[in-house]
């Protein structure tokens, strides 16, 4: 069981994460946005989360916390 | 649960002013956990350049200045000179180093001044609008090499690397790249040998990380990681090119 946080409003909507999560357990909000106007990054399945922080070291912002 | 990765408290709160997805905000992240990793953190002092990250002292956690464009190692020169214990890093871009700061970079390098530089190359004029940079690749399209870069007019990319590895003053030099998990790993241990070999008093220390600039040239964020794999790396091949 892992953890992955996300400080959405320093959140920039560039997908990085998205692209390098090998679970693909991460999308752009669809709907939502942040302060800045963008969709900000949410996981949908955290169940499926390995913390292997690959999303977190990708992230242009640093914008993820992972814990596991 | 353990914290496995947060934002190091060697970064500020600022946020990045940087475009969606431009890889400098990883090269910062970079540096500020190695200067954390070393214990240098509290008396690091760093040198921002003028180009992208002409704002990079809002975001790194220790002293601070801002050089003139391309200065940033004869400010690091003097700074170190000054305080010989501390640690001085200089960050600059390719537009500042290997163009107007040729010059600074090549005599810091070969009176082997004990800094380390971070070299951020992303073949292209960043900040002022995407124009042709003294890196930017044979057929590259740029604002002011609109048809592709024309080499019998506008001559081939500079490998910094390659060109100040022939020096003695250098300690330690590689390239590196930020295009995917695998090589931000590689590059952050490139980037803690670097300052290692400054602590260790060996001489001046450079790491050239291939960087991104999604906004001018005109991809995505992705597409752009992709073009920098697939059309960089055979120019600026990765490596280490000095070490003693």
């Amino acid at each position: 069981m892992a953890s992955v946080k996300f400080n959405e409003e320093m959140c920039k909507g560039c997908g990085l994460c998205v692209t390098f999560c090998p679970k693909q357990i991460l999308r752009m909000a669809p709907v939502r946005i942040n302060a800045k106007g963008y969709h900000p990054a949410e996981c949908i399945d955290l169940e499926k989360c390995i913390g292997c922080a690959s999303c977190a070291r990708m992230c242009p912002d640093v914008v993820i916390t992972v814990e596991r | 649960m353990a914290v496995v990765f947060q934002k190091t408290s060697m970064l500020t709160d600022a946020p990045f002013h940087y475009c969606p997805g431009c890889t400098h905000g990883i090269i910062h992240r970079l540096v500020a956990e190695v200067l954390d990793e070393l214990g240098v953190g509290e008396t690091a002092i760093g040198v921002a350049p003028v180009g992208c990250a002409v704002f990079a002292y809002n975001y790194f956690n220790c002293d601070m200045m801002e050089a003139a464009h391309g200065r940033a190692p004869a400010c690091a020169t003097g700074a170190k000179r000054v305080h010989p214990d501390k640690v001085v890093f200089t960050y600059q871009g390719d537009g500042d180093l290997a163009s107007i700061g040729a010059a600074e970079i090549v005599h810091a390098a070969a009176r082997g001044e004990k800094i380390t530089t971070i070299f951020v190359n992303n073949a292209i004029y960043g900040m002022t609008g995407g124009q042709m940079a003294p890196t930017s690749l044979p057929g590259q399209i740029t604002t002011t090499s609109p048809y592709g870069r024309n080499t019998e007019v506008c001559g081939f990319p500079v490998n910094m690397s390659e060109m100040l590895s022939q020096l003695n003053g250098p300690a330690y030099i590689e390239r590196v790249s930020v295009h995917d998990v695998k090589n931000v790993v590689r590059a952050k241990q490139a980037i803690k040998k670097a300052f290692q070999a400054q602590i260790d008093g060996k001489g001046f220390s450079m790491v050239e990380v291939l960087s991104t600039c999604p906004t001018n040239w005109g991809m995505t964020p992705q597409e752009a990681l992709k073009w920098l794999e697939e059309n960089m790396i055979p120019q600026f091949p990765l490596g280490v090119y000095k070490e003693v």
